[in-house]
């Protein structure tokens, strides 16, 4: 019942948090300086040219009237057309979204199964060189930015030693046989091993540069967790009913030490997709990332909308998945 | 057989290594990858904000012929269209259609094709921004391989807009069938090459037209990659996953063109700083000043390795108007002298803002503040600005900008109407001096109809200008492109990094 009552509150403040963003994306676009006509307009262009521009994109008319059939559309499923792109903005971030879900996914996972080794090692092999190690390694992997990251590996394995892809999601050589945009997951759904081993050489470098800081961040916090929880009086226990250590922590102390890095790792996961925008550009990897950048740069305001709402609901989803999870796995939360 | 740790560690990053797929980069090159430096975000070359952004007119016209094949020089050279011209009191204007081309769905091109296309690009309602040229002709009408249509409003530049901004032809029966959201889907022209498959912000791929009239391209398939960020691009061609690149820092063309074939050329865009007739740059003395003080030429050579052509007037070398004779000398003992006749000094600096981009253009934020130091040497104390290239636009539409602002204008049709004109005729939404003498020096010139008296005025406004310091043209830039030692690229002038102009080696 407790869980209920989370999930129905946790959505009202979904909705309202999505109406929040919607109002203040909309509005803050259109004060900014730089508007998608100016950037158009060629030489010799009259006043009479500008207006009919600005008329045929729908720029003509107050803001909060721009606003109100923006909305009016939005709750019918039309987010409107790219200015750029010319083409709906729900099918355009729609289709972009799987590349970069795939990619904040890999990098998630590799974030979580490095951080997490790099923790349980440290704690297991505890005051010793080895951990020493790792400390300098999570503090390096933290004080360099994830694009810097992307540029040594580029650097390094786009130059001196080519052995990864450093640019795009595929070779474009190849022949996809996809029907969805999930180009890794279809793949590996149709044995097409070939291509999964093509796209990953793709998504490995980028994925990597996103992986590197939240992996140390995994790393130190689960390892505090950890060695905080292995002085408890029932881990003591278990070691003198003659477990090894490594059972201790990987059985006894690993279940309660997990819950404060499974949160952090939620909230860490947005800040990955967010990430995504640069690193995205930086491998000319063809996600949602790259393509906000795009429409930035080129004003194009109702894809610039689209895709924040689009994040938005991604940010709002991940943290509602990570609050039920916590209360689920969490006994204080589940039985109220 | 005995492993070690260390053994095996070193087997398994070498059967990684050798696993993951590597770029395929054999000595002869089969399908030839080029790193392009911006994206493409629509395939119709005539709407929207693409068909205006100069750079990206090379992969449009890798796809698309213009009405009139523009050569690497800048120079017209009959493409589509074969025969082009005026009738003698220029009311109206006659255009041959090249026999024997097809389209890449294999029907033929016909005149029909040519006059769609021209009233297409005048008809507001298709998003062309610019129709207003197009417009000046109407009443259309196609006799065989020949096209006819009334001059409503005398342009002489016309037919260079033919091979300049939305200057293309279209398909009619094809995109009349398709419609605007099937071409961008699947868009054909009669281009050198056909677009195989196209993956947006990461990729086309372009197979060769085995038909093109002007002979089919030495590349058969051709991946155009777009990869935005220029540390990127180095890396694409130096680890070598692309043969081709362009536009990256000059320090790394100097440091990579011993072991690639490198390509330093002048393009038609130039760098210049706007000065607004407000404040201050109401004094000549000032205007004249800030002119003086500026070594074009040590910007050049220091802070653009050399690449680069100092200029004086808004017309480059190869434009139709430029004139050598109008020269504005670096003097700064000038400046200090014409500062001084307006009551500035270096202790008694005149003072105003300069805006400029970062990045936008290389070394533009560099350029400036090395102008700014120039300045305070004679008497001028800058304050820089920076702003995105997005309310430049703004602003300068707006006229609002400060009273000096740095741009750069590219002209590849060479033409003054399109340079000096749009940039200085104060109606002109792209003016940003706006003064009474040089509107009305301007103005006859845009109906001009005679060719050789038209240029002479034109020569005549750049001088007038550079002799009241109006503006401040710095230099034409050098566009820098890497090739790999397998490849033969024909840089054009425009800019335009064109595959079918490349060759193997």
């Amino acid at each position: 019942m407790a869980l209920l009552q989370t999930l129905l509150l946790r959505l009202v403040t979904t909705a309202v948090t999505l109406f929040g963003v919607a109002v203040i994306v909309f509005f803050v676009i259109r004060v900014v300086p730089g508007n998608p006509i100016a950037m158009m307009l060629p030489p010799g262009a009259t006043q009479a040219d500008i207006d009919q521009l600005t008329a045929l994109y729908g720029l003509d008319k107050s803001i909060p009237q721009q606003f109100l059939i923006w909305g009016l559309g939005v709750l019918h499923g039309d987010f409107g057309t790219s200015i750029t792109l010319r083409q709906p903005v729900l099918a355009l971030v729609l289709g972009r979204l799987p590349a970069t879900l795939e990619l904040s996914v890999m990098a998630l996972v590799m974030a979580v199964l490095v951080g997490g080794a790099a923790a349980l090692t440290g704690t297991r092999l505890r005051a010793t060189k080895v951990e020493g190690g790792i400390d300098i390694a999570n503090g390096m992997a933290l004080s360099v930015p994830d694009f810097l990251w992307g540029l040594v590996l580029i650097l390094v394995f786009g130059v001196l030693v080519p052995v990864f892809q450093i640019s795009g999601r595929v070779t474009p050589s190849l022949q996809l046989p996809f029907v969805t945009n999930f180009y890794l997951v279809e793949s590996i759904v149709r044995l097409r091993f070939d291509l999964t081993k093509d796209l990953l050489s793709h998504m490995f470098l980028p994925a990597v540069a996103l992986a590197i800081p939240l992996a140390a961040i995994i790393g130190q916090l689960l390892k505090q967790s950890l060695k905080e929880t292995m002085h408890l009086d029932y881990v003591t226990l278990a070691r003198t009913q003659g477990y090894s250590e490594a059972r201790v922590i990987w059985r006894e102390a690993l279940p309660n030490a997990i819950l404060p890095t499974l949160t952090l790792v939620g909230v860490q996961f947005t800040f990955l997709i967010g990430g995504t925008v640069i690193i995205e550009r930086l491998f000319s990897y063809e996600g949602l990332g790259n393509m906000a950048i795009d429409a930035v740069i080129n004003r194009d305001l109702p894809l610039i909308q689209g895709i924040v709402i689009l994040f938005a609901v991604i940010f709002t989803g991940v943290n509602l998945v990570v609050d039920l999870t916590y209360a689920a796995l969490n006994p204080r939360l589940r039985h109220g | 057989m005995n492993l070690s740790r260390r053994s095996l560690l070193k087997l398994s990053v070498a059967a990684v290594a050798t696993s993951v797929a590597l770029p395929s980069f054999a000595q002869a090159i089969d399908e030839l990858v080029i790193a392009y430096n911006v994206t493409l975000p629509s395939w119709d070359p005539t709407t929207g904000p693409s068909a205006v952004n100069p750079t990206i007119q090379g992969l449009y016209q890798s796809v698309f012929d213009q009405f009139i094949l523009q050569q690497p020089d800048l120079k017209p050279a009959p493409g589509l269209l074969t025969e082009w011209g005026w009738n003698d009191d220029k009311t109206q204007v006659h255009m041959t259609v090249r026999d024997g081309v097809t389209w890449h769905d294999g029907s033929p091109f016909t005149a029909e094709d040519v006059a769609w296309s021209l009233e297409r690009a005048a008809d507001p309602a298709t998003g062309n921004p610019i129709n207003f040229v197009w417009s000046s002709l109407a009443n259309f009408k196609v006799d065989g391989n020949k096209v006819t249509a009334d001059v409503k409003q005398f342009d002489p530049t016309i037919f260079k807009w033919m091979y300049f901004l939305t200057g293309y032809v279209l398909p009619k029966a094809y995109y009349t069938k398709v419609g605007a959201e099937g071409f961008e889907k699947a868009p054909i022209g009669t281009g050198p090459y056909m677009v195989d498959k196209f993956e947006q912000n990461a990729f086309v791929r372009l197979k060769a037209n085995p038909t093109y009239w002007g002979g089919k391209p030495d590349f058969d398939t051709v991946t155009i990659k777009f990869v935005t960020d220029a540390a990127a691009r180095v890396a694409e061609i130096e680890g070598g996953s692309s043969h081709v690149t362009l536009e990256m820092p000059y320090e790394e063309y100097d440091r990579l063109k011993g072991s690639m074939n490198g390509y330093a050329t002048p393009v038609s865009n130039i760098g210049m700083i706007f000065l607004n007739d407000i404040e201050v740059m109401l004094d000549p003395n000032v205007r004249k000043a800030a002119v003086a003080a500026i070594d074009k030429q040590a910007i050049v050579d220091r802070l653009l390795s050399g690449y680069g052509v100092p200029i004086d007037t808004l017309e480059t070398p190869d434009y139709d108007a430029y004139d050598a004779s109008i020269k504005t000398p670096y003097d700064p003992d000038a400046a200090v002298k014409l500062l001084a006749a307006s009551g500035y000094s270096v202790d008694k600096p005149v003072k105003f803002t300069i805006q400029t981009t970062k990045g936008y253009m290389p070394k533009d934020y560099e350029m400036i503040q090395a102008i700014v130091g120039l300045w305070r040497k004679v008497g001028i104390e800058a304050t820089i600005e920076v702003y995105e290239i997005a309310k430049h636009y703004e602003l300068r539409a707006a006229d609002k900008l400060a009273p000096a602002a740095f741009y750069n204008w590219g002209n590849s049709v060479g033409d003054p109407t399109t340079s000096t004109g749009f940039a200085m005729f104060g109606p002109s939404p792209h003016s940003v001096w706006d003064s009474k003498d040089l509107i009305d020096m301007i103005g006859p010139l845009w109906g001009e109809k005679d060719e050789a008296k038209r240029i002479a005025g034109w020569k005549a406004v750049d001088a007038y200008i550079a002799e009241n310091a109006y503006v401040i043209p710095l230099l034409q830039y050098v566009q820098p492109i890497l090739a790999a030692k397998g490849v033969v690229v024909t840089p054009h002038h425009s800019g335009a990094l064109l595959p079918h102009l490349m060759k193997r080696a």
